[in-house]
């Protein structure tokens, strides 16, 4: 069911998207005021639900310990999977945000005559960094459609990643490996039982949309060819603010216009917001020092517990029976 | 039932999940899986809220009035007392790395022990009765209701994880199903729903300063037996002191080593330890609990219980505290203790009187773990060993949840054994150190009626044992948790039959030369050691080695 | 603890990385490129129409000439014939270059605008530049 309603909406937001781009009074709303709305709504968004989580305290530190602590000084400590100064976290959290250092980790079990077995499995890694380093070079290239002059680092961007000048207009390898890493990721969904299982509509919808960016993507590049200089006059209008909607712009445009401002104005209050939320989850952002500092909770309150002096009231002779020494004879 | 079951029975494994939606499967309150309701009157003693009969298998649980607004009200407070609950209830992908990670999943097949269900129990209620999403699109966002099938799952599923950490270990955002399952009890036990094998322990420690109960002669009589075995294993003669003013350190262990089998011997081993290094140190009866139950009910519960700690310190003017093998204790010591509590101004950084040694990463907490101490006696050559003497035993080390996840002790205990055992043998690198398994029965799950889950849970530890058993012929587990010591034999016997279960300070003890002592004919356990005769000379020969 | 700071540091990061193309613009956006028609050859023609229509050309003249390409150098086949039935001699320099002889005007104007960087000039040269 999941699949169908997250595969239904995003076609229908394609079709909605053509439908509009289509009918040129109607452009400026799929081209300007869909793209703006959708941005804001992600910035404020984005921020908000940031904002949200820091209101809440983080009252003990609580790091998932993945290496030796540091205790006696013969003993080698695990500086980075079990940090104990800001730079060791810094250092597990750069492994964490730029190469998925705990997903690398992973393992399969498999339970056959009897034993357990545990194999390395990085499929789920592969596809996932490839997706995110693919998704996140493609959106940097995309600046050379918003800004102009284009910085020197997105031309070579551009050329490194068209270097293969495969096809007219040469094929970005980013693209195939998007394609390629979001499919993988459906198909995990789709057909391992363990994912299949555990799938909302909120992880199949994302990666339509996905599926649908980037297959909009190279349509318009290889075989709907739109005016990339309209394009870039609509896209750097956008960012500076002197937004125009130039004649021209095929429909798939629109589309794939409309499918991005999706993803935008969804992100924040989705599962997306891992984003977000790996910079500041507690047990891979804290260092393990819980012995040598006190770290504060600030809604601490006194315990109530049962003192040594009602302990001793409770059971004086039993105490004394046994010869302990106490307080109050 | 699991007593039932042979262990080829328990075998038959499905791990791949029906292709159901995991909504739509109705909870079923499994005899051998659950365990017994909290008995009102041990929730009293505490003054938990709501206490009330009640039975699992009813239809009605007798929920309290107005339960659901108090489990939401409570929802919401949490959420606005912890970063971790809010970001783990928004951030989850379910990507399914945590899947197969966790042992009560491997070994019941159940894919609601699946680590990311147990979150989409709780997270499923916030999405339907939170967001905005939720509350209008219902499950097309996956959002559901609180309704009492709900919060009988979450019952269930909150007492079927032992809030190991190993599935946050692979989690790429951190997500740490125990912090889940920790504020997914308080929630239940805002309600009264408890189990009774926690909240008994709880209310006993909170009283009598134990789990088990054990008023303060009793706790002394318990010790002075085991006196009693030293001197006729040993042939020393061991006067320790109870509730001492003016020791340097108060000692501070589980009760449950008092008390039982295998845990006895592993208590035997710090007083012999302690005894040989002439440590100035003192057991309270007060504060004569270094496990915390407490925490598997609250974190409010943990802080009240584990408050003892300190406030003994301080009454006694004690230095410093050093606490014996226990894994969740040294969760609580090592990551709350320091935050639970205020500082007392009379104890001192944390110095070994027998090394000199500075216990610089417990300057601020002022409290060391045994192993860590005894490693750091090892390596300056203040104890006197014959490891020897443990070469009957092929040992293995099974790493406790907690100290691992939670603290990162690895390589203490893998030094201290080495050098009082002559064979040690690693079990496979995915079952040990940080990725290590539950013993299967922690987090107060270590209760009869539960067996089957016992079992199951602890089957991938005793997999990975039986493996280097076959291979190594490897005979006994060492660890340093009491929880580990009190439910490993039994999961041992289970699947792995000739596997026996030791804390490492046994093991010290037994390889310990003391002076003045008589022939060590015996070990902790008052076995015949192999190859250590009665006969007067061969045991002198040993000796001196 | 709050670590408020860090957070709104990171934030302002975030929202500093995510409206670069904004500020790196200034509100100024850069004038549509109007490639010059105006050579002398293009005003020597009776009817101003390149080999196909100006849409499909402004969309797509990478891909004709890249299949002009193989067809003249794979398949020595140096005619094309368009959708309007003529036929044009393939070639580059002698028949695209020959009307549109200015290339600083023409072609680098769009293609300097959208950041495209042809290889056409890996081995072709274009015959009107300054130097010669």
């Amino acid at each position: 069911m999941g699949i169908i309603v997250s595969l239904g909406a995003v076609l229908a937001i394609m079709v909605v998207a053509w439908i509009g781009g289509s009918i040129s009074g109607l452009q400026p709303i799929f081209g300007v005021l869909v793209p703006y709305a959708a941005f804001a709504v992600f910035l404020v968004g984005f921020c908000r639900k940031v904002v949200d989580w820091a209101k809440s305290p983080v009252p003990f530190r609580i790091p998932t310990t993945a290496g030796q602590e540091v205790s006696l000084p013969w003993i080698k400590s695990a500086k980075l999977d079990n940090p104990s100064t800001t730079a060791g976290v810094i250092g597990r959290m750069f492994l964490e945000v730029f190469c998925f250092r705990s997903l690398f980790r992973n393992t399969r079990a498999d339970l056959r005559s009897g034993y357990l077995y545990y194999s390395p499995s990085k499929w789920l890694w592969l596809f996932a960094i490839g997706f995110h380093y693919a998704f996140l070079i493609i959106a940097l290239r995309h600046l050379r459609l918003f800004v102009h002059p284009i910085p020197g680092f997105v031309e070579t961007l551009d050329a490194v990643d068209g270097m293969f000048q495969i096809g007219i207009p040469p094929i970005y390898l980013t693209d195939l490996l998007f394609v390629g890493a979001v499919t993988a990721l459906l198909c995990r969904r789709l057909f391992l039982s363990k994912v299949r299982f555990i799938s909302l509509p909120a992880d199949y919808f994302p990666l339509f949309l996905l599926l649908g960016i980037g297959i909009t993507g190279l349509l318009m590049r290889f075989v709907f060819r739109v005016d990339i200089v309209s394009v870039k006059q609509l896209a750097n209008g956008l960012a500076s603010l002197h937004p125009t909607v130039p004649d021209n712009i095929g429909s798939i445009f629109f589309v794939h216009v409309a499918l991005v401002s999706t993803l935008f104005a969804y992100f924040p209050f989705s599962k997306l917001m891992h984003m977000g939320g790996v910079f500041m989850s507690p047990t891979r952002n804290l260092a393990n020092t819980n012995r040598m500092e006190r770290h504060e909770n600030p809604w601490w309150t006194p315990p109530k517990f049962h003192t040594y002096a009602e302990y001793e009231d409770m059971y004086r002779d039993l105490m004394k029976e046994a010869g302990l020494p106490l307080e109050r004879e | 039932m699991a007593k039932e079951l042979t262990p080829q029975e328990m075998l038959r494994i499905d791990l791949s999940p029906p292709t159901q939606d995991w909504m739509d499967i109705p909870v079923e309150i499994k005899p051998g899986i659950y365990c017994y309701p909290a008995k009102p009157e041990k929730l009293e003693i505490v003054g938990m809220p709501n206490a009330h009969e009640w039975n699992p298998l009813d239809e009605d649980w007798n929920l309290p009035e107005g339960w659901k607004e108090t489990f939401l009200e409570g929802m919401r407070e949490r959420l606005d007392k912890h970063r971790t609950f809010k970001i783990f209830m928004d951030i989850c992908v379910r990507c399914g790395a945590c899947a197969d990670k966790c042992h009560f999943f491997l070994g019941s097949g159940d894919p609601k022990n699946m680590p990311v269900v147990r979150g989409e129990l709780i997270r499923s209620i916030y999405r339907g009765e939170f967001t905005k999403a939720g509350k209008i699109l219902g499950r097309l966002a996956g959002g559901r209701k609180l309704t009492e099938d709900v919060l009988k799952e979450i019952w269930s599923y909150m007492f079927q994880c032992t809030e190991c950490r190993r599935c946050s270990l692979f989690c790429p955002y951190g997500i740490d199903t125990a912090e889940i399952t920790i504020i997914g009890r308080e929630l239940l036990n805002l309600l009264g729903l408890n189990i009774n094998w926690i909240q008994e322990p709880v209310a006993n420690c909170y009283e009598t300063g134990n789990h088990l109960g054990l008023l303060p002669h009793t706790f002394v009589q318990n010790i002075e037996f085991l006196l009693m075995d030293i001197e006729e294993y040993v042939g020393i003669k061991i006067e320790p002191s109870f509730n001492r003013k003016g020791a340097e350190i108060l000692f501070i262990t589980p009760s449950g080593d008092v008390f039982a089998e295998p845990g006895i011997y592993t208590l035997m081993g710090y007083l012999m330890i302690f005894e040989h290094i002439g440590l100035d140190y003192t057991w309270s009866t007060y504060a004569c609990e270094g496990g915390n139950f407490g925490f598997f009910t609250s974190l409010e519960m943990a802080q009240r219980l584990n408050a003892k700690m300190y406030h003994e310190a301080e009454r006694l003017g004690v230095k410093w505290i050093l606490g014996g093998e226990c894994g969740h204790m040294w969760r609580v010591v090592h990551q709350y203790m320091n935050t639970f509590n205020k500082p007392v101004p009379t104890m001192e950084e944390p110095v070994s009187p027998i090394t000199g040694t500075k216990f610089e990463n417990a300057k601020s907490l002022k409290m060391v773990h045994m192993s860590e101490f005894t490693a750091d006696l090892i390596k300056h050559g203040k104890l006197n060993l014959d490891p020897s003497r443990n070469d009957h035993y092929k040992v293995t080390f099974h790493d406790s949840c907690n100290p691992s996840r939670g603290m990162g002790m690895f390589e203490e205990p893998r030094y201290i054994i080495k050098n009082v055992c002559n064979h040690f043998y690693e079990m496979p690198e995915n079952t040990i150190r940080e990725q290590t398994f539950c013993c299967g029965s922690g987090s107060g799950l270590n209760a009869g009626e539960n067996m089957e889950l016992r079992l199951r849970g602890g089957l991938p530890r005793a997999n990975a044992a039986k493996y280097v058993h076959e291979k190594y012929g490897v005979n006994m587990l060492a660890n340093v948790c009491a929880i580990d010591r009190a439910v490993l034999p039994a999961s041992m016997e289970y699947w792995c039959p000739d596997m026996q279960v030791a804390g490492v300070s046994e093991l010290v003890a037994n390889a310990l030369i003391m002076e003045g002592e008589g022939p060590r004919t015996m070990n902790l356990r008052g076995e015949e050691i192999p190859g250590m005769a009665p006969a007067e000379e061969e045991s002198e020969g040993t000796e001196d080695v | 603890m709050y670590d408020t700071g860090k957070v709104i540091t990171g934030l302002v990061i975030f929202v500093g990385i995510f409206t670069f193309a904004f500020w790196y613009t200034a509100g100024t956006a850069a004038p549509r490129p109007e490639p010059k028609l105006d050579t002398p050859e293009i005003q020597k023609m009776a009817k101003k129409q390149c080999v196909e229509d100006t849409q499909f050309m402004i969309t797509t003249h990478m891909q004709l000439l890249n299949k002009l390409r193989d067809q003249a150098l794979r398949d020595g086949n140096r005619w094309y014939v368009n959708s309007k039935g003529e036929k044009v001699w393939i070639s580059l320099q002698n028949t695209c270059l020959k009307c549109h002889s200015n290339k600083k005007d023409f072609c680098d104007k769009c293609h300097n605008y959208a950041g495209v960087d042809p290889y056409c000039w890996d081995c072709h040269i274009d015959p009107n530049r300054s130097e010669l």
